[in-house]
């Protein structure tokens, strides 16, 4: 490694370091810098110049002064990645959490990762069964997509997490996936859960967990998401793994990277935001996916809370616009006793149409899950209609439409924490339910589905 | 000075060099591995950068080389079927010398320099050529006659010129003073490419969607913004009318969007069949694909390199459209290099020149007489991407102050499955009165009226659903109720098209014009059996109606449709009998 320790800091200021003479030091370069005390900090440079260089530093700047020493390492953040990584709990820096020995490399990844050329993607098609109703029918999962929970605090995103990694297969197959859980300023207490949930069930001995806590340097959680995605690909595209990528918060990641932007003068975007940070998203989102010649394949699952439920915050909003669709987690159906509360109105998955029908789940999909879409939503605008008018003022259709979307709610919606439904039985109990309707109002129904699958036509 | 100076900052993409004689948009080569850039500030001796590639490990004192030219596209034949990144690399060329991950330092010709085209002349030795005159013609694919034009700014008499199979770079033509032509010509992408005058359109871009075509009809070189919140089906709008409108040629940029999304596209058009002219769709369409994730300062150039080409098949005379998806990424571009640059942002950190570039972006669409004396055409259709579906945002204001077509998108009809989700209450067109003669001439004399009758119905249907919200439909009277109806029957059966559905995805304009039709002949039907004493709920019931509104997903329903009316307006007339 280079060795040259320059003394030659002049500012220091939230989570950056600035100094000055120093020789060309190169765009991203790692940096470690030397404490009085003998203790190491490391950083990454964010502007580089003749005169002055900007570093960010991951562990928080408490403690240097101009006396400390600074090195720079003559290359940019690598993650040394092997399949030792299964298995293993790091943190958010990338160094052991478990008391396990240092990861032996087979080779260091630059954890910037690469943009996957869209040529030489592989357009998702496998479906994923989840076993959860409400995303299976209506906002079908892909493998290699992303998929985020747009949650809320106090609402069980990380249960509808937790059984999607644990149910999660490809229909008629048992092929496993790897998870790789990124925690990022989470709570000690929701760590443990999500640890003790894959240690029950033996997923642990499948998974990989970088963890920065909420009491671990916010800067930190810069680059946990980012070694957590290198893993993930060195373990699909190197090493042929169907890998699913959890990440919670994003949230907590988007406010440490606020906190860069406020440090450095930026000139701020919505709510302080920085105005890259659609891009820098995008950087982690579009890490997602499956390229020709390659057996493995990356899907994500996000998880971001909602600031005060407001789905137009410019987290989920930034987020929505790179992800392939969102489940939305719902206060109000939570609050009615309802587990998993999705509200599949605002929820969709983009990938639905390339994986769903005769060959994959079956040939009636679309169809019903339009009409359960329409029915619900018009049964839901309905309840808004009825506490002004009352029951008695709806005609028959109205009528039977909100009765559904009571329904819908209670028997579709509403499945336990274990419950494994296959994708046909998350169909028959669509057709089930919607026997409720008279067929002439279901016009989103193909003919020929009614005739083959309706409860009347069946006996 | 010299064309050669060192880098002395480097911040993200954006880097400054000195020592170096370099002009405004000039492009020169960037560090030891020769990234490309673009100069987009002068200070003194100092001139910045903007890198289309990542700046990751480049150092200070690294060199920089001033190629002296500025951001160009080649053009010529070969560009058809291409899919380009932002700076008109061939992606397919990127993976065969990167592999599947884009890196960096890798210069790609734009299309094939080797291959030979066979070149047949359309002039003869001693005749007065001028600028943007064809020269001869190459079949570049099935259903594209690629013309070669003299480029813009040179002229003179034809010395000799010749037929044959030549590749691009070779000489077809010279002129009495010595200049050479090849079939390759080179254009800045930011500055518009000449034509003679701008006419006024008058001639619809049909899309096959009815909602489009029927209600807010676009004019060939007019210019449309699709602004929505995400999940509202801006992409697939997009797509459908790179699918299905009977444009000549389409460019097809995805700007800063999700890198399945174009896949699906890469994958999907080689297979899809134009319905215009029954081949291929990929042989009339040019796609540029820079994804979120890819450089941004690559992203920011994308429409240009896209509109580009774009003009340069206008000005062969082809009727050309050109889909940007989307805008907002574009824009967010220029906002990001404008806070590397800490010039004084404008609204919502927006650099201050955000409406007049995009401003000059659409004023490039129109209908001109090209430098050859033909008719062209750019059209161009703009998605936007608002936060939080909030079109008060910068960008969409800046559009919809330009665009003449406003197509708004609807996160509630989206979320009611009713798509495409464009709302009917708020968007417009201003070309109806320059198209409608267009529409009497071709399709019907009374095309317009009925039109006007249709979206007043929906005018009058919003009211009567803020009545409803209060009282219920029951207590409306039954003229009323059977105008609710009706308007329900233009909202399913009309406005509501399905995507991906083998048949409805593309709906003929004729066809729309029998639909709407349709719709009013069951409205004055059950009007007349109502005032005879028949019930709304029999009349709504028939099954005839059903049957109509169903058969739009059937192969051959435009020769039935006709038959299908009649037996509906029978037989809602029967049921006047009924009591």
């Amino acid at each position: 490694m280079s060795g040259k320790e320059y003394r030659t800091i002049t500012d220091v200021k939230g989570p950056l370091v600035f100094l000055n003479k120093t020789e060309p030091v190169a765009f991203g370069e790692i940096v470690t810098i030397r404490l009085a005390d003998g203790s190491i900090k490391n950083g990454q440079v964010l502007d580089t110049s003749d005169e002055l260089v900007i570093v960010q530093v991951f562990e928080g700047t408490a403690k240097i002064n101009r006396e400390s020493g600074v090195t720079f390492m003559g290359d940019v953040f690598k993650l040394p990645v092997s399949t030792e990584l299964v298995g293993r709990i790091l943190d958010g820096a990338g160094r052991p959490r478990d008391g396990g020995p240092s990861i032996v490399a087979e080779e260091n990844a630059d954890i910037i990762g690469a943009a996957i050329n869209p040529y030489s993607r592989q357009s998702p098609h496998d479906f994923i069964q989840t076993g959860i109703s409400a995303i299976d029918c209506c906002t079908t999962l892909v493998r290699g997509q992303k998929l985020p929970i747009f949650s809320a605090s106090g609402l069980p995103h990380n249960d509808i997490a937790l059984q999607i990694a644990r149910q999660a297969k490809l229909k008629d197959s048992d092929e496993e996936f790897i998870v790789v859980f990124c925690a990022m300023g989470i709570t000690a207490e929701e760590y443990n859960f999500f640890r003790s949930d894959l240690e029950r069930t033996g997923a642990l001995e499948n998974a990989v967990l970088f963890v920065n806590l909420a009491d671990d340097p916010a800067v930190e959680r810069i680059i946990t998401p980012r070694l957590a995605l290198t893993a993930a690909e060195y373990l699909a595209f190197e090493k042929d793994y169907h890998v699913l990528v959890i990440y919670t918060d994003m949230t907590n990641y988007c406010d440490a990277l606020r906190q860069i932007g406020a440090a450095r003068e930026e000139v701020p975007g919505r709510r302080g935001y920085p105005g890259y940070m659609y891009t820098d998203l995008a950087m982690l989102y579009e890490r997602a996916g499956i390229v020709k010649g390659k057996k493995g394949s990356i899907t994500q699952f996000p998880i971001l809370t909602m600031p005060g439920d407001d789905i137009t915050h410019p987290i989920p909003d930034l987020s929505g616009y790179i992800t392939e669709g969102q489940i939305v987690i719902s206060r109000e159906l939570h609050q009615q006793g309802i587990y998993p509360p999705i509200n599949v109105l605002p929820s969709l998955s983009r990938l639905m149409g390339s994986c769903i029908g005769e060959k994959t789940t079956r040939e009636d999909h679309k169809s019903v899950s339009d009409q359960m879409y329409a029915a619900y939503a018009q049964g839901r605008e309905l309840r808004g209609l009825v506490a002004i008018v009352g029951e008695d003022a709806l005609n028959e259709r109205d009528k039977q439409l909100l009765d559904f979307s009571g329904v819908f709610e209670d028997k579709f919606l509403r499945q336990t924490r274990d419950e494994d439904r296959s994708i046909d039985e998350t169909l028959d109990l669509c057709w089930t339910l919607m026997a409720s309707i008279d067929t002439k109002y279901l016009v989103r129904l193909d003919q020929k589905w009614i005739e083959k699958y309706h409860p009347e036509n069946k006996e | 000075m010299s064309n050669e100076g060192v880098i002395y900052r480097i911040s993200g993409p954006v880097v400054t060099a000195t020592g170096m004689n370099a002009a405004m948009y000039d492009v020169v080569r960037v560090g030891n591995e020769g990234l490309m850039g673009e100069v987009i500030e002068l200070h003194g001796d100092k001139a910045v950068i903007q890198v289309y590639e990542d700046t990751s490990g480049i150092r200070p004192g690294e060199p920089v080389l001033n190629t002296e030219e500025t951001l160009s596209v080649s053009l010529g034949p070969g560009l058809l079927t291409q899919i380009y990144d932002g700076i008109q690399r061939p992606l397919a060329t990127l993976e065969e010398v990167m592999g599947v991950f884009i890196t960096r330092g890798v210069d790609a010709d734009a299309f094939d320099l080797e291959k030979k085209w066979t070149f047949e002349a359309k002039v003869a030795k001693g005749d007065e050529l001028a600028s943007g005159q064809v020269i001869g013609h190459v079949q570049e694919t099935e259903t594209i006659v690629h013309k070669i034009m003299v480029p813009p700014g040179k002229s003179g008499k034809v010395k000799s010129i010749k037929s044959g199979d030549f590749n691009v770079t070779e000489t077809v033509c010279t002129l009495d003073d010595g200049t050479e032509l090849q079939m390759m010509q080179k254009w800045p992408v930011r500055s518009p490419r000449p034509f003679r005058q701008k006419y006024a359109p008058d001639t619809p871009l049909v899309t096959g969607m009815r909602i489009l075509d029927f209600l807010f009809p676009l004019a060939k070189g007019g210019a449309a913004g699709i602004p929505g919140p995400f999940g509202s089906g801006k992409t697939v709008t997009q797509q459908s009318l790179a699918k299905y409108s009977d444009a000549q040629l389409v460019v097809y940029i995805g700007c800063g969007e999700r890198g399945n999304e174009m896949t699906e596209v890469l994958d999907e058009f080689p297979h899809l069949i134009d319905p215009n002219t029954g081949k291929p769709l990929m042989n009339r369409t040019v796609m540029i694909a820079n994804t979120s994730n890819m450089p941004v300062a690559a992203r920011e150039a994308s429409v240009y390199t896209g509109i580009t080409i774009a003009e340069y098949f206008r000005d062969m005379g082809y009727d050309v459209a050109l889909m940007a998806d989307s805008t907002s990424r574009w824009a967010e571009a220029m906002r990001e290099i404008s806070s590397r640059l800490e010039e004084m942002p404008g609204e919502e950190g927006y650099p201050a020149y955000l409406s007049s570039r995009i401003a000059e972006f659409y004023e490039r669409a129109g209908r001109v007489e090209t430098l050859n004396g033909d008719d062209g055409s750019v059209t161009v259709i703009g998605a936007v991407s608002p936060p939080g579906g909030d079109i008060s945002e910068p960008v969409s204001q800046g559009t919809l102050r330009i665009v003449k077509v406003f197509w708004g998108l609807d996160a509630g009809l989206a979320r009611q499955r009713h798509f495409p989700a464009i709302n009917w209450l708020n968007s417009y067109s201003l070309y109806p009165q320059s198209l409608d003669q267009w529409f009497r001439d071709n399709i019907a004399q009374d095309f317009p009226e009925i039109r006007t009758q249709v979206s007043g119905l929906l005018q009058i249907e919003a009211e009567l659903q803020e009545i409803v919200q209060l009282v219920g439909s029951d207590a409306l009277p039954v003229d009323q109720q059977l105008t609710l109806e009706v308007a329900r029957m233009i909202r399913e059966f009309f406005l509501q098209q399905n995507g991906f559905h083998e048949v409805d995805a593309y709906c003929d304009i004729n066809l729309q014009y029998k639909m709407a039709k349709a719709i009013l002949a069951f409205q004055d039907s059950a009007k007349s059996a109502m005032a005879s004493g028949a019930q709304l709920n029999d009349v709504v019931n028939v099954q005839s109606r059903t049957d109509l509104m169903r058969g739009r997903f059937e192969k051959g329903y435009i020769d039935e449709i006709d038959e299908m009316v009649k037996k509906m307006t029978d037989e809602v007339a029967s049921t006047v009998e009924g009591n």
